[in-house]
């Protein structure tokens, strides 16, 4: 049911910290006999290294070393998925984020101003800049030993296109493009190592994933995973970003840390960042769409290039969620899709916060109104016509039958808060002598929630209760500042029955939880609340058993609540403390560790069909904006958003999820672009590449829906993501119901479109 | 030549006018609330107030804040260690996030409420234009603005 829950006051574990200073992000730990290090690139895009010397950087005041190739113990070559990054620049210069060298000085001043004295030298090389050209033949290769710059391919073969093809009675053929956006983390990357007396690398940094981090350290030292830990300190924002590159960053330097043996920073500066880190994936594509008159889609054909860039970080698996998603939340009986990532020279693209349906998204809703229009149907009406309900099947062959399929609920949630039908009317449609367009437009979709088929999906929490009745808590999710933290927290104390005051955070490290894979895919509160619920039910069951002659009752008639261990009918009472004093008293530990094991999917990667998702989530978002006739800017007046969530465990940040997720897919939508120009990052910083500010963003509604999740233990599910994925193809068609425009390449600019 | 930081007075160097006024504050005096997210003074996360006035500290040199008085994030709470209640309502209305522009975003909601205590959504935003967030889309950062405001009256 929706829910318009009463504001209460929101609540996090570090809200203190972050809100007086005290939080102390990688850049603001201090330590005695500090090294500082500084990447040095080169002026080239594509080139054959011949040498890279170094000399001369050496004998610079205050450096200490100057790291290159030559100085890796480890694997030079790192990689998730294909083992294609060298850590430093060896044989080729493949994009031009590509680091040569590293330099350690006494101060961070000294190690800039040595930058100048690392000298390459190199033969330039033909680059491959458009992901089209890089997939012919003869077209140079990113990487010689792949043998082509095909990264990696999806399909779906679902019914037979000819078919529908044959059933059409219209036939849409659009091609949609989307660019390049850089996640605009606010803390550049950083990270401090120190090698400890024990031999254990120990690695604080700015990264969102600190399994995957101790990966790229320990590949690169060449040591065990045991003899690295990294720990955990505040981040500044990651919305995916902060993988691959903050993991590399903490890399290097570990490697400067290990071989001077003093403790070593890494700070960027937005400029570095700007040009090394990976950015969300540009798209090319095109879609043949068919429906009968009746509005019933009979097939979608469609061809999928997202341009990598020079490394393959996660395009795989990015590409694979636009694969399943490709159709959006619809019933389609016969499809066709193609996808290709591609090798170029261009700075490389990874995970970031939607990870490969932000693209889809803004085509297939747009597609789905122009097919209304040629059908001159309703464009809500042709969406209830083709999409998900309760058992239907998705493109993939998916029964969504284990969970209640809520897009029909969240959709006329929007439709009604945003009084959608009656604003539709006053729409301008490009009205000739207006002086401003008004227009209001929607996106839907469904998502499939964590990981599906990309990958092993599992998680753990270890409760670990104090004699005092103090709980210590941790997880193998991250705190990237969604309030990872405190949903954990709160669904700890909800499971026990306690107050989350009992409840301290253990600050986590990677040496004292199994790797519970990264904080990604919406899957922190899914996942790690599913292992702290199962942990909690552990514990309960353990503590039940040891007291319950204290209770004089059976184990399974001892209730835990209010701070107390109760017998069903309250007759006895045991207070949370005493039964924590009985149980240490009888040498058992009120200790537990829960998994949570996300449910069986399935893939077969050669017809694209399978149970993709153990679940999913459905949102809709609408817009109001306005545009002006003249200039053609848009300004935006209202956002509205509803999502189901399954189960809402901290409302106040749920909300924040909602806003942060609007305002960053408005930006996608309206502004956002992150150009290549001869393969060369062009924005160097925040003055060049431009986000929403508080005064382009208009007020926002955010609605919980909340249909708990029979496949997660607390009823939750994930939100970070869905979000983020809806508002751009809503301004779109806002922009087109203001305009009559229509605006296939994002982001949305009207006065390119011209009329 | 000495200058007032969070209430307490600080000699400064002659050897220390000419460093940059973040480095400063992080590097010398570990006031390390104040960020450095660009560097050029675009996204507001290393915002200080010099008089009651927002500042980038990041464009500054030390000279600059001589026989001034200034206030960081580490001096908005009470000695203490009580939130003001600017930084409570920034707690409840949800308005943290990553918390990297949280010190600048308070700062400069700070001094448009000790000029102006009773500002619309509107005049917020407007002053709140120069701190670049990326986590919240500014929703509870204004409402936090909003609720805090009748403490200034």
């Amino acid at each position: 049911m929706a829910n318009s829950e009463t504001p209460r006051p929101a609540w996090r574990n570090d809200a203190y910290a972050k809100v007086t200073g005290k939080a102390k992000y990688a850049d603001d730990i201090k330590v005695l006999n500090c090294l500082h290090a500084v990447p040095v690139y080169s002026d080239y895009v594509s080139a054959r290294i011949i040498s890279i010397e170094t000399a001369d950087a050496q004998k610079q005041p205050g450096v200490v070393r100057v790291l290159t190739h030559k100085d890796v113990p480890g694997n030079l070559q790192y990689g998730q998925i294909i083992r294609d990054y060298a850590i430093f620049a060896h044989d080729k210069i493949r994009t031009s984020g590509d680091v040569i060298a590293v330099i350690v000085a006494e101060s961070r001043q000294q190690a800039m101003d040595a930058i100048p004295f690392v000298k390459l030298v190199a033969q330039e090389l033909p680059a491959v800049l458009d992901a089209e050209e890089a997939l012919m033949e003869g077209a140079p290769l990113v990487h010689e030993s792949h043998g082509s710059n095909l990264a990696n391919y999806h399909c779906v073969r679902t019914g037979d296109v000819e078919a529908g093809e044959r059933e059409a009675e219209v036939i849409l053929e659009q091609e949609f493009t989307t660019s390049r956006i850089e996640h605009a983390y606010l803390e550049p990357e950083s990270a401090l190592c120190v090698l400890r007396q024990d031999g254990v690398m120990e690695v604080c940094g700015s990264m969102q994933h600190p399994f995957s981090t101790r990966r790229f350290v320990a590949s690169t030292l060449g040591k065990s995973l045991a003899d690295v830990e990294v720990k955990t300190v505040p981040m500044g924002g990651g919305f995916g970003g902060k993988d691959d590159t903050a993991a590399i960053v903490c890399a290097r330097t570990a490697l400067a840390a290990q071989l001077t043996g003093r403790p070593v920073r890494m700070t960027y500066t937005r400029e570095w960042s700007m040009r090394e880190s990976y950015k969300r994936h540009p798209y090319k594509i095109s879609y043949r769409m068919g429906l009968k008159k009746d509005g019933k889609i009979t097939f979608v054909k469609v061809r999928i290039v997202a341009d990598g860039g020079a490394y393959c970080s996660v395009t795989p698996w990015v590409t694979w969620r636009s694969t399943v998603q490709c159709c959006g939340p619809y019933i389609v009986p016969h499809v066709h899709c193609d996808v290709y990532g591609v090798y170029t020279n261009n700075i490389y693209c990874g995970a970031m916060r939607g990870f490969g349906s932000p693209q889809v998204n803004f085509a297939i809703e747009q597609l789905i109104e122009m097919a209304a229009e040629k059908l001159g149907m309703d464009e809500i009406e042709l969406r209830r016509r083709n999409m998900v309900r309760q058992g239907s099947v998705t493109i993939t062959g998916q029964k969504l039958d284990d969970h209640t399929v809520s897009l029909e609920q969240v959709l006329d949630t929007v439709l009604k808060e945003s009084g959608y039908t009656e604003k539709k009317q006053r729409c301008s449609h490009g009205k000739p002598g207006d002086e401003e367009w008004y227009g209001i437009g929607l996106a839907l979709s469904y998502r499939g929630m964590s990981l599906g088929a990309e990958g092993t999906d599992f998680n753990s929490a270890i409760i670990n209760i104090q004699p005092d009745g103090s709980i210590l808590l941790e997880t193998g999710v991250h705190e990237n500042g969604q309030g990872s933290e405190s949903a954990m927290i709160l669904l700890c104390a909800e499971h026990l029955g306690v107050s989350k005051d009992r409840i301290r955070y253990r600050q986590p490290s990677t040496s004292n939880i199994p790797d519970g894979g990264t904080t990604v895919a919406s899957r922190g509160t899914i996942m790690g609340g599913g292992a702290v619920v199962n942990a909690a039910r552990q514990l309960k069951e353990h503590m039940a058993r040891i007291l319950a002659p204290d209770l004089q009752c059976s184990p399974e008639d001892i209730i835990f609540e209010d701070e107390t261990l109760c017998k069903k009918d309250k007759t006895r009472i045991l207070s949370f403390s005493e039964a924590i004093s009985l149980m240490y008293a009888r040498q058992e530990y009120p200790y537990s560790f829960g998994v949570f094991q996300a449910p069986r999917v399935s893939w077969d990667e050669h017809t694209g069909q399978g149970k993709a998702y153990f679940t999913w989530v459905y949102g809709c978002q609408a817009v109001e904006l306005k545009v002006n006739p003249h200039t053609g800017k848009i300004t935006l007046l209202n956002m509205y958003a509803a999502h189901d969530v399954g189960k809402a465990v901290n409302p106040a940040l749920l909300k924040g999820q909602f806003y942060g997720g609007m305002a960053m897919g408005a930006g996608y939508g309206m502004l956002e672009k992150c150009d290549v120009s001869d393969g060369r990052v062009v924005p160097t910083n925040l003055h060049q590449y431009k986000i929403l500010r508080a005064t382009d963003l208009p007020e926002m509604t955010a609605i919980i829906v909340e249909n708990p999740d029979p496949a997660s233990p607390s009823g939750a599910k994930g939100i970070g993501e869905p979000t983020n994925e809806l508002m751009a193809p809503a301004i779109a068609n806002a922009v087109f119901h203001a305009t009559g425009i229509r605006c296939p390449d994002q982001p949305v600019k009207v006065s390119n479109n011209g009329k | 030549m000495m200058t007032l930081i969070n209430g307490k007075r600080l000699e400064i160097n002659s050897d220390e006018t000419d460093l940059n006024l973040l480095d400063f504050l992080r590097e010398r005096l570990d006031l390390t609330g104040a960020k450095n997210g660009c560097g050029i003074g675009v996204c507001g996360a290393c915002t200080i107030l010099v008089e009651d006035e927002p500042k980038r500290a990041c464009l500054m040199k030390v000279q600059d804040i001589i026989g001034q008085k200034v206030l960081t994030i580490e001096g908005m709470a009470s000695p203490d260690g009580s939130l003001h209640p600017l930084q409570q309502a920034f707690v409840d209305a949800g308005a943290i996030q990553c918390g990297f522009c949280t010190p600048g975003m308070v700062l400069t909601a700070h001094a448009l409420l000790l000029k102006n205590p009773q500002p619309t959504r509107g005049q917020i935003r407007e002053a709140l234009k120069g701190n670049l967030c990326r986590c919240t889309g500014y929703q509870q950062i204004v409402d936090a603005v909003i609720t805090a405001s009748k403490h200034y009256i």
